[in-house]
């Protein structure tokens, strides 16, 4: 039993809104990461899409920023408990990056600039459901949140929306990323609380 | 017996402050009192942990700042961080006799002990003199008289933790001999302009490379990438440096 | 190799990591699976503002070890250590 400390709040806010189980509600942008900022240059930049044998699809900066994109406005729901509602973003939805992918191969391993990879099902990322977004809060998204690009999956707890993203992998069955292979959940709705794997 | 001393250093336990000091404009010590305190070893530290009504909770990391004693009470100093969640309410909100939950203590690297006989280099950035204070005064309270030397690097001199008490050390002979550097502001006629540790600086104020000293450095993480490298550019070995990092902003989860 | 400074060190670890290792951890040598670098695990660069512990090599950022907290469980991962030597003179409060 936790010794309560008078008075303490944390970074929270008072505001009553409807949060997932178990979430706090913060007004702040807590920066979360695994590793070290990559910095990468706009001009090595690149987004791929392959099927594990070949690669299907491939952006430079210059072409990934020619296609049509959309802003977004959305809630973050984080595995370690806070939440943020209401942010900003804008991005090229998956349904683009995906429209001339033909392929039965149901589930993506999105990999990123430095080690992190994280696994979604091929049908969480269609249908406005995901992003690759450049912008935050209508500006350059920064290194420490993920710029030049991360993926955008706000459906999902926050650990599956990878900062730096450089690619997916399409794959016939589902495997664990980074933290899904480390006691985190293999899908993780936070409407469900499918925190952990194994409960 | 064995279980129950690594439960010792585990659990979180209750710790009641005691007094609270003021060091700077945002910097207090606090004073716990804890029972069945096992004593620590200079350098330790202690996790804090604060839990809110709703259960949500953050632990932090404090160096402990006094000396071992007999009487279950250790002293640790915490800076108030602009964007802080834990350290505005432990430098303005907490009262004598509120209580807080703390394991430790925490370490066995970043420690010095008393039967250490080779020359001491303490390098402190900031806040990063927590630990190091705790050496210095243990070092006292053992009655030990290894020669020790301190550079102390801070943005202004109102900044300096433990002022008095370091200015005390420095005009007693044979004890402990302080160089401070100044990176933003200095006081009134410092023949060293404003700036951060430079090899110029070290050649000065730290033990030579050849006396083969132990070193310790601590502070926010690129002052401590910035001033070891330093050390082994003017020959100091680089397994005689202790390093502890603080993070960027010099707050520790 | 990492400009943002923003990375603790394996003492930031030690609190976390006494509830597995009965042994104090940040004295003990390791080393590195990927690049061989024998470092005291004390100079680890840590990152912990994330859903786990992760303690990267501070010569060549290889994940050198993980620590997850999920509900009852703790799920501990060191592959990327060929080994670490642990001093088991050092008693529980480091004296």
């Amino acid at each position: 039993m936790a010794i309560i400390s008078r008075g303490f709040a944390g970074r929270r806010s008072a505001a009553e809104a409807k949060l997932p189980p178990g979430q706090y509600l913060t007004t702040d942008f807590p920066v979360l990461s695994a590793g070290p900022t990559p910095h990468i240059s706009l001009d090595r930049w690149e987004f791929t899409i392959d099927d594990g044998s070949n690669v299907l699809r491939r952006w430079d900066w210059k072409s990934f920023r020619e296609l049509p994109s959309e802003t977004i406005t959305t809630d973050l729901h984080c595995v370690t408990r806070w939440s943020k509602l209401g942010t900003s973003w804008e991005g090229v939805s998956l349904d683009v990056l995906l429209a001339d992918v033909k392929t039965d191969l149901p589930y993506a391993m999105f990999r990123s600039y430095g080690d992190y990879t994280t696994n979604l099902p091929l049908k969480d990322l269609m249908n406005k459901q995901a992003w690759i977004a450049f912008k935050y809060n209508g500006a350059d998204l920064e290194p420490e949140h993920g710029g030049p690009a991360r993926l955008l999956v706000p459906h999902l707890y926050l650990w599956k929306s990878a900062k730096w993203v450089k690619g997916l992998s399409l794959m016939p069955h589902d495997k664990p990323g980074f933290w899904e292979n480390l006691g985190y959940h293999i899908y993780g709705d936070p409407w469900l609380e499918q925190r952990y794997s194994g409960e | 017996m064995a279980g129950t001393a690594v439960l010792g250093r585990v659990t979180w336990r209750a710790a009641r402050v005691v007094a609270v000091r003021d060091e700077t404009a945002t910097a207090r010590t606090l004073v716990l009192a804890v029972r069945d305190w096992p004593g620590q070893v200079a350098g330790q530290h202690v996790d804090v942990r604060l839990t809110a009504p709703d259960g949500y909770s953050a632990v932090r990391s404090y160096s402990i700042a006094s000396a071992p004693t007999s009487d279950g009470r250790i002293e640790i100093t915490v800076e108030r961080l602009p964007n802080g969640e834990v350290s505005p309410y432990l430098t303005q909100d907490v009262m004598v006799g509120d209580e807080l939950e703390l394991r430790g203590p925490i370490g066995g690297w970043f420690v010095w002990r008393s039967d250490q006989t080779e020359l001491i280099q303490l390098v402190a950035g900031g806040s990063g003199i927590v630990p190091l204070m705790a050496m210095i005064r243990s070092r006292r309270s053992a009655g030990g008289n290894s020669p020790f030397r301190l550079l102390y690097s801070v943005r202004q001199p109102e900044t300096v933790f433990y002022r008095d008490e370091l200015q005390a050390l420095s005009n007693q002979s044979d004890s402990v001999v302080i160089t401070y550097a100044y990176t933003r502001v200095t006081p009134k006629d410092w023949p060293r302009p404003a700036g951060r540790i430079d090899a110029p600086f070290i050649a000065m104020g730290a033990w030579p490379s050849s006396l083969r000293p132990t070193s310790y450095v601590c502070g926010p993480t690129s002052f401590v990438e910035h001033t070891t490298d330093l050390l082994i550019s003017v020959g100091h070995d680089r397994e005689r440096i202790r390093t502890e990092r603080f993070g960027a902003t010099g707050e520790r989860k | 190799m990492n400009t943002s400074m923003d990375y603790l060190d394996g003492n930031a670890a030690a609190g976390e990591l006494s509830r597995i290792f009965a042994v104090e951890i940040t004295a003990a040598e390791g080393q590195c699976a990927k690049c061989g670098a024998k470092k005291p695990f004390a100079e680890a660069h840590l990152y912990m503002q994330c859903p786990g512990l992760v303690a990267r090599c501070a010569a060549c950022d290889h994940v050198l070890l993980r620590l997850v907290n999920a509900g009852r469980r703790v799920f501990l991962d060191v592959s990327g250590l060929n080994w670490l030597a642990l001093d088991t003179s050092l008693q529980e409060s480091g004296k």
